[in-house]
């Protein structure tokens, strides 16, 4: 690994008056734990069903019913917190936070409020900065208010009582690409954990933003909190329009103008962020310990079994991708952003014994027949190819056997259909075609006519065959073995 | 054979299992009884007529094929209107749960239904449990069978009546600071607040969470045993229910000898009534008699008892009472059309005057700035009261003392005077805030203007201590005739 630098955060620059403006952020994500069921109840986690169908007496809060803890769901929160480095925290409570809304069937939520489940940790970004957690807490998600369908609001309860973490940062981040970079890492190792598959469509990875910025070398300034930010783009897009809102604000000389602490929501359409609610009228949560729910213990050696299950992370992989496997970063990086494709390379890497042509192949080929919907496989899960064959087939170009555009489409079909590379060389009609006096023929037959290509070859300019290849390869069907052609050739013109 | 109002629970279900009673007769005996009392007691919301036949027929059925007769077989049962029975109405005695229908059973009352109990009705309780009159009902107040112009205690209160009127020999209270061992003193019954999270509190309606135990009404101390043998026990949904299975009735003789009772002296206060202090004394003598020693005991911080249980139960309750918002099921008014017009115009409508008052207190003691002068502060009296316990059962094994500071009063008497009306928990609330098992058993009568009222000696011990407990109640019981004696309105 290369050694660390840590960049100086860059300053933002007045157009107007030349003050150099430091921006402060920090991140509150909150992370859909990938269980099966919701976190005080059994009813099923599901996006699609229809509304109202995943409810039960304990998450409509019908009277007398009481919550119990999923145990699945602390088991995936306390992985997260090994995988980001946190100490989790020997005994944690759960506590109730109230407010009304019509999406909150008890009229709190149940959350931990100052005594959470893990504290500390943090990520390293590639510019050398460590951004650190201050705590990660368990709660529960509300239902869904909606508010489109006519005159009145629908409620849909099957989201309330989805298991939630929520990661809170120290004011670590100076710029929009921190953040959306912490935001990307975050979302890696909380899939690499699997913790959460963080599809932020499905609303599994949410992130508000706090932020103030102040001149170089002052005191912080007031921090505003921004919400509805559900996607990375537009909290690149929100920092970047705030930052400059708040430094237009200071620098106005209008009072009215001056940023106040408040919660602002970011409008992805008008590309601005607008008041939301003011610090006044900021909830009183009214906070106090869950009695239904006893105190939260995690035994010693519940770490450590949880710990030894946390698999390699992206970032280390990345590194040694580079050191040991003789990857370009670039590729790295490709290769370990997901832990089902790092491990299908790592597989299809040590079972051929030509890591870089396992990555070339990954990355030139399966991730981008991903995006081809007449293929129809999306995803490492989704495809029939298995790492073996891929290094048989990695294999069998080496060998000649198949060639490389024989090869492509032999993968096409591994990935759909699967099965042996070498069969498929054969059914698909792809062997090349090694037999000399079948060449010749094909060769024979592209000379014809060619007498300036001929002459050419003939007066030194040997490159100038290369425009034979194509009608020999076309005549063999693709099959010709390239490199016995262009032997063929050359024999036959200067010997000819 | 015994008329039906005559035998307790344990007597009836040996009958039935025997099959020398049948159910059918006993619901028909329990309904009639209703029928007739109910006009002048008020204590029931809910009637179950039709359900308790069906249920009835269905166990004499399953008797004569050959099915081992449940421990509560066929045995007329009341549930307090905060207990969840699918599609029964359980509206609390407020206007805001008026007309709702829980979509599940509460694991202590399948437990009851499955051990063969008949439930005939739902019955009335001061709104959420919060009273200790039955004056806060929104469906008027219930009549004590004693005399009919005295309260029965509350909350429980349409569960005391009907069994002190003989209508069903066992009924479910919940007993939060002390409403079912102060209605179980003023009606002369036994009532038996089992140690906190003995029995599943899913299926009971949240009014003090930390608090709230499920706890029965009979006329012998042998049927509270019954009664919890059947309903407590560990259950999954409720994950402050305690571990271990229902405690096993200790059937050691009829004497108290090397038994040590605490005596504190802060439970004989200024403000106990002479009919009290005794008929307690004389209790006190009673055990003395049975071989127990008596042994002074201090709990030097009961003065702080309720204005620390008036801090976290109302807290707890303005937590627990955020549900009825009008959203989901329950009472609605529009208001001015706006969300928060539609909650305050619902929760202004529906809550009576006393759960307002412990909402806004509670609200109150939980706001930020104030938390840690009240709430806070209320934690931590809450734990020097559960050390004033630990110490005293270091040197005892029960303590003794009255359950209710004064007889029943009548109905009107404190209703306008809130303070009043909290200072009659005055004895039973720091066992509530201790979590402690606690008993209530007939101990005596005074004389109130030429009306014979019951007196309640309460037994409390440590933790997990219920079935020692009930042992002594039993004893005392077997000493003594109060248990015996019937109110005038008597089935």
């Amino acid at each position: 690994m290369s050694p660390l630098t840590i960049a100086p955060s860059p300053a933002v620059v007045s157009p107007r008056t030349g003050v150099r403006w430091v921006p402060v952020i920090g991140l509150e994500v909150h992370c859909q734990l990938a269980t099966r069921t919701k976190l005080f109840c059994a009813c099923a986690v599901d996006f699609g069903a229809p509304p109202n169908t995943l409810t039960c007496p304990v998450c409509t809060a019908q009277p007398g019913a009481l919550p119990v803890l999923n145990g699945e769901a602390l088991e995936l929160a306390l992985r997260a917190a090994l995988a980001l480095g946190c100490a989790v925290q020997p005994t944690s409570k759960f506590d109730r936070k109230h407010y009304f809304y019509c999406d909150l069937p008890k009229g709190y939520q149940i959350s931990q409020y100052d005594r959470p489940y893990c504290t500390g940790g943090g990520l390293l970004l590639s510019n050398g900065k460590f951004v650190r957690l201050t705590r990660i807490h368990m709660e529960e998600d509300a239902g869904k208010a909606i508010h489109d369908r006519g005159d009145a609001t629908l409620v849909d309860l099957n989201r309330a009582g989805v298991p939630l973490i929520e990661s809170v940062t120290e004011a670590d981040m100076a710029s929009a690409a921190e953040a959306v970079e912490y935001l990307t890492a975050l979302k890696e190792i909380l899939r690499y954990a699997g913790v959460s598959e963080c599809d932020m469509e499905k609303g599994e990875l949410r992130c508000d933003v706090n932020i103030s910025v102040h001149p170089e070398g002052e005191p912080w300034r007031t921090k505003v909190e921004l919400k509805n930010l559900n996607s990375f783009r537009f909290v690149e897009a929100a920092i970047g329009v705030e930052v400059a809102r708040q430094i237009e604000g200071y620098e106005s000389g209008d009072a009215r103008l001056v940023p106040v602490q408040e919660t602002r929501l970011y409008d992805p359409e008008r590309n601005t962020t607008r008041t939301m609610r003011s610090k006044e009228s900021a909830h009183d949560y009214r906070y106090f310990a869950e009695p239904d729910l006893p105190a939260v213990s995690v035994a010693p050696s519940v770490i450590e079994r949880l710990r030894s299950c946390i698999p390699e992370l992206p970032a280390a992989r990345r590194a040694r991708y580079v050191s040991a496997l003789g990857l370009a970063a670039q590729d790295a990086a490709v290769l370990s952003a997901e832990r089902a494709v790092a491990e299908f390379f790592e597989a299809a890497a040590r079972l051929s014994e030509k890591p870089k042509e396992a990555a070339n192949w990954i990355t030139n080929d399966v991730l981008r027949n991903f995006g081809d919907a007449e293929l129809g496989v999306r995803s490492v899960d989704e495809m029939a190819l298995r790492p073996y064959d891929l290094a048989e087939l990695i294999r069998l170009v080496d060998e000649g056997a198949v060639n490389v555009a024989g090869a492509r489409k032999v993968l096409r079909v591994l990935m759909k259909s699967g099965g042996r590379a070498r069969e498929l060389v054969k059914t698909l009609g792809l062997a090349q075609v090694q037999d000399t006096a079948q060449l010749e023929a094909w060769c024979r037959a592209a000379l014809v006519g060619k007498e300036k290509i001929v002459a050419d070859v003939r007066a030194g300019k040997t490159q100038a065959l290369n425009a034979l290849l194509g009608p020999v390869m076309k005549a063999s069907g693709g099959t010709a073995d390239p490199k016995l052609v262009q032997e063929i050739l050359l024999k036959l013109v200067q010997n000819g | 054979m015994k008329p039906y109002a005559e035998l307790d629970a344990t007597a009836l279900a040996a009958e039935h299992a025997a099959g020398a009673r049948r159910v059918t007769d006993t619901t028909e005996a329990a309904l009639a009884a209703l029928a007739r009392l109910e006009p002048r007691l008020n204590a029931f919301l809910v009637v179950l007529a039709d359900r308790a036949r069906a249920r009835a027929a269905e166990l004499e059925r399953e008797r004569a094929a050959g099915a081992t007769p449940g421990a509560l077989h066929g045995v007329p049962v009341a549930l307090k209107a905060n207990m969840c029975l699918a599609g029964v109405e359980a509206n609390c005695g407020s206007r805001i749960l008026a007309g709702y229908k829980p979509p599940y059973t509460a694991t202590f009352v399948q437990r009851l239904l499955d051990a063969g109990a008949v439930v005939i009705g739902m019955t009335n309780m001061d709104e959420f449990a919060m009273g200790s009159s039955s004056e806060n009902s929104a469906f008027g107040p219930t009549h004590n069978p004693w005399d009919l112009a005295r309260t029965p205690g509350g909350s429980s209160s349409g569960s005391a009546a009907a069994v002190a009127s003989g209508i069903v020999p066992l009924a479910l209270g919940s007993d939060t600071g002390g409403s079912v061992r102060q209605p179980a003193a003023l009606c002369n019954l036994a009532g038996f607040k089992p140690t906190y999270g003995r029995v599943s509190r899913y299926g009971l309606v949240a009014f003090g969470s930390s608090l709230d135990q499920v706890s029965p009404f009979a006329r012998s101390v042998r049927d509270l045993e019954l009664a919890l043998s059947v309903i407590a026990g560990h259950d999954e949904r409720d994950s402050t229910s305690l571990p271990e299975p229902a405690p096993i009735p200790e059937h050691d003789g009829a004497r108290l000898d090397g038994l040590r009772v605490g005596v504190p002296k802060e439970y004989f206060p200024e403000v106990l009534s002479g009919g009290v202090r005794r008929a307690s004394e004389a209790a006190l003598a009673t055990l003395r008699g049975l071989g127990a020693e008596l042994v002074p005991v201090a709990l030097p911080h009961t003065e702080l008892a309720i204005p620390t249980y008036y801090v976290v139960a109302t807290a707890e309750a303005s937590s627990n009472l955020a549900r009825y918002d009008g959203v989901r099921y329950g009472a609605r008014s529009a208001g001015d059309g706006s969300l928060q017009g539609m909650y305050a115009a619902t929760r202004a409508a529906a809550f009576g005057a006393e759960v307002k008052r412990r909402i806004l207190l509670g609200t109150y003691v939980l706001s930020a700035g104030y938390y840690d002068a009240w709430y806070g502060r209320a934690l931590k009296v809450r734990t020097l009261l559960r050390r004033d316990f630990e110490q005293a059962f270091e040197q005892v094994d029960v303590l003794a003392g009255p359950t209710s500071p004064t007889a029943a009063f009548r109905l009107g008497e404190k209703a306008g005077d809130p303070v009043a009306m909290y200072l009659s928990d005055i004895l039973t609330v720091p066992v509530s805030l201790a979590g402690l098992p606690a008993v209530s058993v007939p101990c005596g009568f005074v004389d109130e203007d030429g009306t014979r009222l019951p007196i309640g000696l309460q037994l409390a011990g440590p933790a997990r201590a219920d079935a020692r407990v009930l042992r002594v109640a039993r004893c005392f019981e077997s000493a003594t005739d109060f248990a015996r004696q019937r109110a005038p309105l008597f089935a």
